[in-house]
């Protein structure tokens, strides 16, 4: 770890965004992972996405469970909201926020071992239920924090740095995430933050469920040969379906790509992503094909990445729940708590 | 683009702003560190071997280090140098056994030096130590040049000039004073292997206009009248006191005349504030001492009555720019601005003068009656005589009078022995890897935040009262201390190794200004404006390595790096080194100061 604190000192050329914010005032204290650590790079890809769409920090909420990955909100969005909860759990505790207050924009950071071990459950019914969030998985295929033994991601056959293979099935998050109904989904790779941090911006103006699931090797542990979460390894076998960048408010839309390689998809709040495709035959509308796509490259022992699928016209939570417009913990004991009277009227309609 | 060659010694040295500005390429860096670490001795003798004249410079150096200084270009202003040159010459304390001594054993080769100004004091400290019989000759009583007879005693006193004239006369130099040389070929005559021209610039310039004779008895030529001063000659001048010029002599004049019994003293220039050839610093510090500058007017004539000066007047003017960008200055016509005084001091400008070198002993003269020199040798189409200092180019400075006689020695040692001239020695490069652990390096990289330390001052009614009473008090040890700090240790330089990069992107994402890009390769001009942060500042370099893995380059600009070594923090596999360049310029005498904070090396 480093000790010493990232000087203030920045480029004198360092631009600002609409709210007058540096990137760097995006900034949270220095790491204290290991260096090289892919979730590092992770943080900086965050940090850039909100610096872009000019989020206020203060009406940003992350939260994760335990881990590395977990740890890594201390790192990043330091004038930002953050709940550090127990392992495997920020899916309710995010989910329980969001009920409270739906105004805030949430984050939750999470790991492989976090998400897929220990909290597969809580991931699952977070989806499923549509909370409106940015769900990230930092996912290396090890428990980093514990010392590196193989998580629930792990491929079948990759070693361990004693060269001990896994036998055990991998668990395929976005597998799941499209099955459990999850309207963004994207998949992405620490060391290529072109790809990233416009998946992440997307994400983040997504309403309903997002998940991205982001390789991001564990220098420490998973990064030797063998390993199928190595940076050689990810690089080697990395196929991105397109590439995308996010277009805020009304930017012109320039057409520079010939005819069907180029796609423009509106989201819920007027940006659009724009696409630039690279497998032609890819529609990340069409979850069924999506997933059929995704199986026969991974039996190829491709890895896909990019913007894997995303349903813009998607509800969330509160939608399904039809609950009133302002946020909950805006209203006042008298509409939390109407009274015996007001029981008892409902009582008597049910019976 | 082509990858850096970071075995070329100049790659790094131009890294380190301050060093590469110096023309004597002082060692900057090191020495800060030193005297943070209170280690005052060892500080001033890498500047003694470098520039020679530490307390001299630390007082007056026209600093060229500070305006390339890289602070100036990430915070506001540069650090103090020059102010931090005289705290190792103030706090030094004991040298015994520091210098060196006069040659043992003579080498047979005889060297004479005309002017004993910095120019010949630092050929003599070069060239005596390894066994030359060295004479200096000076028509003063003393040596020292235009440091002792022209820079007031209120900027350097006299006692800081006897101490380091002295460290070079005691290395067995023969000194011949009162003794003007009359006749360069008689010198010749006399045998010489070689002669060493350093007799500076010594005539001011005058202004002939209406009133000039006239008025003459109180008209004075500034450097002559600077000099008076200084040998005690002159110990009053009039009440009002017009001072004509804009350059540092013009600041020394009015200052001096302050506190000679002027009370009313102006400055007037013909250019405006900003075009004005003083330092910024002279400026300012001669308004803080009550003195106006007053701009843009021309002196139209000297006004007199019944033969005595009364006063001046000027046309007012502004400055016109043609269409190539020259500036012409154009009368306002408004009616000539008077200006009553007692006394003027003319510092308009110094020339070269050379009447006691005749014309046909082979030295070429150009159309300015200036002497053919080589710039890289110092030598002139005699090839036995040698120029430096303000006389081989024109007036110039301390430093660059201490530059030009390192390499004049280099070049008469090399003659002395027939070697070929233009083939320079190379410097002397020591790379220390600053590693000792993970995350402790044997520099201090933490950056500092604060601004600039001020100097403190003599008050100054006691300043004004006494002319030789030094104005500027010096930083005291905790001062120095926090402005040492502010130095961002430009010379430990951040070494790439590409074959152990895995390409992870941490230096990338913790860099706090943006200097690391790992980027598909192109031409420099357009791989500079695809980086991280642009890099828009031609002057500094693009440090580009190739040999990565995914076949992209590393191109990291060296313009607002900090060398604070976070990247190498956060680097998993030690691609990034932080390695302190420590660069020498090669000289004739192997003076042993290089002093690492490791130890004392030969
Ligand atoms: C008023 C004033 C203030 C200055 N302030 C600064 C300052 O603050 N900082 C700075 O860096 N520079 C300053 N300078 C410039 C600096 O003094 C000179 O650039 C520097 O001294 C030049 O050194 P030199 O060795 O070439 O010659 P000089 O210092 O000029 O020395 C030449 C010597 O040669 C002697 N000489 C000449 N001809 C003969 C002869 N025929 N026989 C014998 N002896 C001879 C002269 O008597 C003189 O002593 C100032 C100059 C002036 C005029
Ligand atoms: C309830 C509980 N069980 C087990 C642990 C031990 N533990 C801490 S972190 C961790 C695994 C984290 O793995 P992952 O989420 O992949 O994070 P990484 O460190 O790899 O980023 C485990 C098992 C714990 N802290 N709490
Ligand atoms: S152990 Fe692995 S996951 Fe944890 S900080 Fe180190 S490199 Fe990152
Ligand atoms: S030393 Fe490294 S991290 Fe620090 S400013 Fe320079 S390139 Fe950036
Ligand atoms: S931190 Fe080291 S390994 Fe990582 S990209 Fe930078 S130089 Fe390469
Ligand atoms: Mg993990």
């Amino acid at each position: 770890m480093t000790y010493m604190t990232k000087p203030k000192m920045h480029h004198p050329d360092l631009k600002t965004n609409a709210l007058g914010f540096t990137r760097r005032d995006y900034e949270g204290p220095v790491s204290t992972l290991c260096a090289g650590c892919g979730h590092d790079s992770i943080s900086a890809a965050i940090i850039r996405a909100c610096y872009q769409l000019n989020l206020q920090p203060h009406r940003i909420a992350k939260l994760s469970g335990i881990g590395c990955s977990s740890k890594t909100p201390s790192y990043f969005l330091g004038a930002s909201h953050g709940f550090n909860s127990v392992h495997g759990r920020m899916p309710s505790v995010l989910t329980g926020a969001n009920i409270a207050n739906k105004d805030l924009i949430y984050l939750g950071v999470s790991g492989d071992g976090d998400s897929a071990s220990i909290g597969l459950g809580q991931f699952a019914h977070a989806i499923r239920r549509g909370v409106n969030m940015t769900y990230i998985v930092e996912n290396n295929g090890v428990y980093g924090l514990t010392k590196g033994q193989f998580s629930a991601t792990a491929d079948k056959g990759a070693k361990n740095r004693r060269g001990v293979p896994n036998m055990d099935e991998p668990i395929d998050m976005i597998s799941m995430a499209l099955q459990l109904g999850a309207t963004y989904v994207g998949r992405s790779f620490s060391g290529d933050k072109d790809q990233l941090v416009p998946l992440i911006e997307g994400a983040l103006m997504h309403k309903g469920a997002a998940f991205i699931d982001c390789i991001s090797p564990c220098v420490a542990f998973n990064n030797h040969d063998g390993s199928t979460k190595s940076f050689d390894y990810v690089r080697e076998h990395n196929e991105a379906v397109n590439r995308m960048d996010v277009i805020l408010g009304r930017e012109p839309i320039t057409a520079e790509y010939a005819p069907g390689q180029m796609e423009m998809v509106r989201q819920h709040d007027g940006t659009y992503l724009k696409l630039k495709k690279i497998a032609t035959d890819y529609d990340p509308t069409d979850r069924v094909a999506v997933m059929n796509y995704l199986q026969e490259h991974k039996a190829r022992g491709e890895i896909v990445t990019g913007l894997l699928y995303v349903d813009s016209d998607a509800d969330d939570l509160h939608g399904y729940l039809d609950s009133v417009d302002a946020p909950f913990n805006s209203l006042s004991d008298a509409d939390l708590v109407p009274g015996a009277g007001a029981l008892a009227k409902l009582n008597a309609s049910l019976r | 683009m082509q990858s850096t060659d970071i075995s070329n010694p100049d790659y790094f040295h131009k890294v380190v702003d301050c060093q590469w500005a110096c023309p004597a390429h002082t060692p900057v860096p090191e020495y800060i560190r030193l005297i943070a670490d209170r280690r005052y001795a060892d500080a001033y003798m890498i500047n003694w071997k470098s520039n020679v004249f530490p307390g001299i410079l630390g007082r007056t150096c026209d600093r060229p280090c500070e305006p390339a200084c890289r602070r100036g270009r990430v915070e506001e202003e540069p650090v103090a140098i020059c102010r931090l040159k005289r705290v190792a010459a103030d706090y030094k304390g004991d040298l015994t056994g520091r210098m060196p001594t006069p040659a043992s054993a003579k080498n047979g080769k005889r060297v004479a030096c005309v002017g004993a100004g910095p120019a010949s004091l630092a050929v003599a400290r070069d060239l005596a130590p390894v066994g030359y019989e060295v004479t200096v000759f000076d028509s003063f009583a003393r040596g020292g040049g235009m440091i002792r007879s022209q820079i007031p005693k209120f900027r350097l006193p006299e006692s800081v000039i006897d101490e380091e004239v002295g460290y070079i006369e005691a290395l067995g130099v023969e000194t011949r004073y009162n003794s003007t040389v009359d006749s360069l070929k008689s010198l010749l005559d006399d045998g010489y292997d070689a002669v060493f021209v350093g007799s500076g610039a010594p005539r001011g310039r005058d202004l002939i206009i209406p009133g000039r004779q006239e008025a003459a008895a109180n008209i004075h030529l500034g450097i002559d009248w600077l000099s008076s001063v200084s040998f005690g000659h002159v110990e009053k001048i009039g009440r009002r006191v017009i001072v004509l010029g804009g350059g540092n002599t013009a600041m020394d004049c009015c200052r001096s005349a302050r506190r000679l019994g002027g009370d009313d003293v102006k400055v007037v220039v013909r250019s405006g504030f900003e075009e004005m050839k003083a330092s910024p610093w002279e400026k300012e510090d001669a308004q803080h001492e009550g003195i106006p500058i007053l701009n843009f007017l021309v002196p139209i004539e000297f006004l007199h009555e019944a033969g005595k000066l009364v006063g001046m007047s000027f046309d007012k003017v502004r400055a016109e720019y043609d269409g190539d960008g020259r500036r012409n200055l154009v009368s306002t016509g408004e009616a000539p601005v008077r200006i009553d005084c007692d006394d003027v001091l003319v510092a308009v400008g110094q020339e070269n003068s050379f009447p006691w070198i005749e014309r046909d002993i082979g030295i070429d003269f150009d159309r300015w009656d200036m002497p053919k020199v080589d710039a890289l040798t110092l030598q002139s189409t005699n090839e036995r005589v040698f120029f430096g200092g303000d006389a081989a180019f024109g007036p110039k400075n301390i430093i660059w009078a201490v530059a030009h006689a390192h390499q004049a020695a280099i070049s008469i040692d090399k003659f002395c022995h027939g070697g070929d001239l233009r083939d320079r020695p190379a410097p002397d490069v020591t790379v220390i890897s600053q590693k000792m652990g993970i995350h402790e390096w044997s520099y201090d990289n933490d950056i500092q935040n604060d601004m600039r330390f001020k100097v403190p001052h003599l008050d100054l009614g006691i300043a004004l009262k006494d002319i030789k009473e030094e104005v500027e008090l010096g930083y005291d040890e905790q001062l120095a201390f926090k402005e040492a700090q502010r130095c961002l240790n430009c010379d430990v330089q951040t070494v790439f190794a590409p074959k152990l990069c895995i390409e992870c992107d941490a230096c990338v994402d913790i860099c706090p200004v943006d200097c690391i890009t790992f980027a598909e390769d192109g031409p420099e001009a357009e791989l500079r404006t695809r980086l991280s942060a642009p890099a828009l500042n031609l002057t500094q370099d693009i440090y580009v390595s190739d040999g990565l893995k995914t076949g992209r380059v590393m191109a990291k600009d060296e313009d607002m790096c900090l060398h604070c070594g976070l990247c190498a923090e956060r680097c998993p596999t030690g691609a990034w080194d932080m390695q302190q360049y420590l660069i020498d310029l090669a000289q004739v005498s192997p003076i042993k100061t290089r002093t690492t904070r490791q130890g004392v090396q030969a």
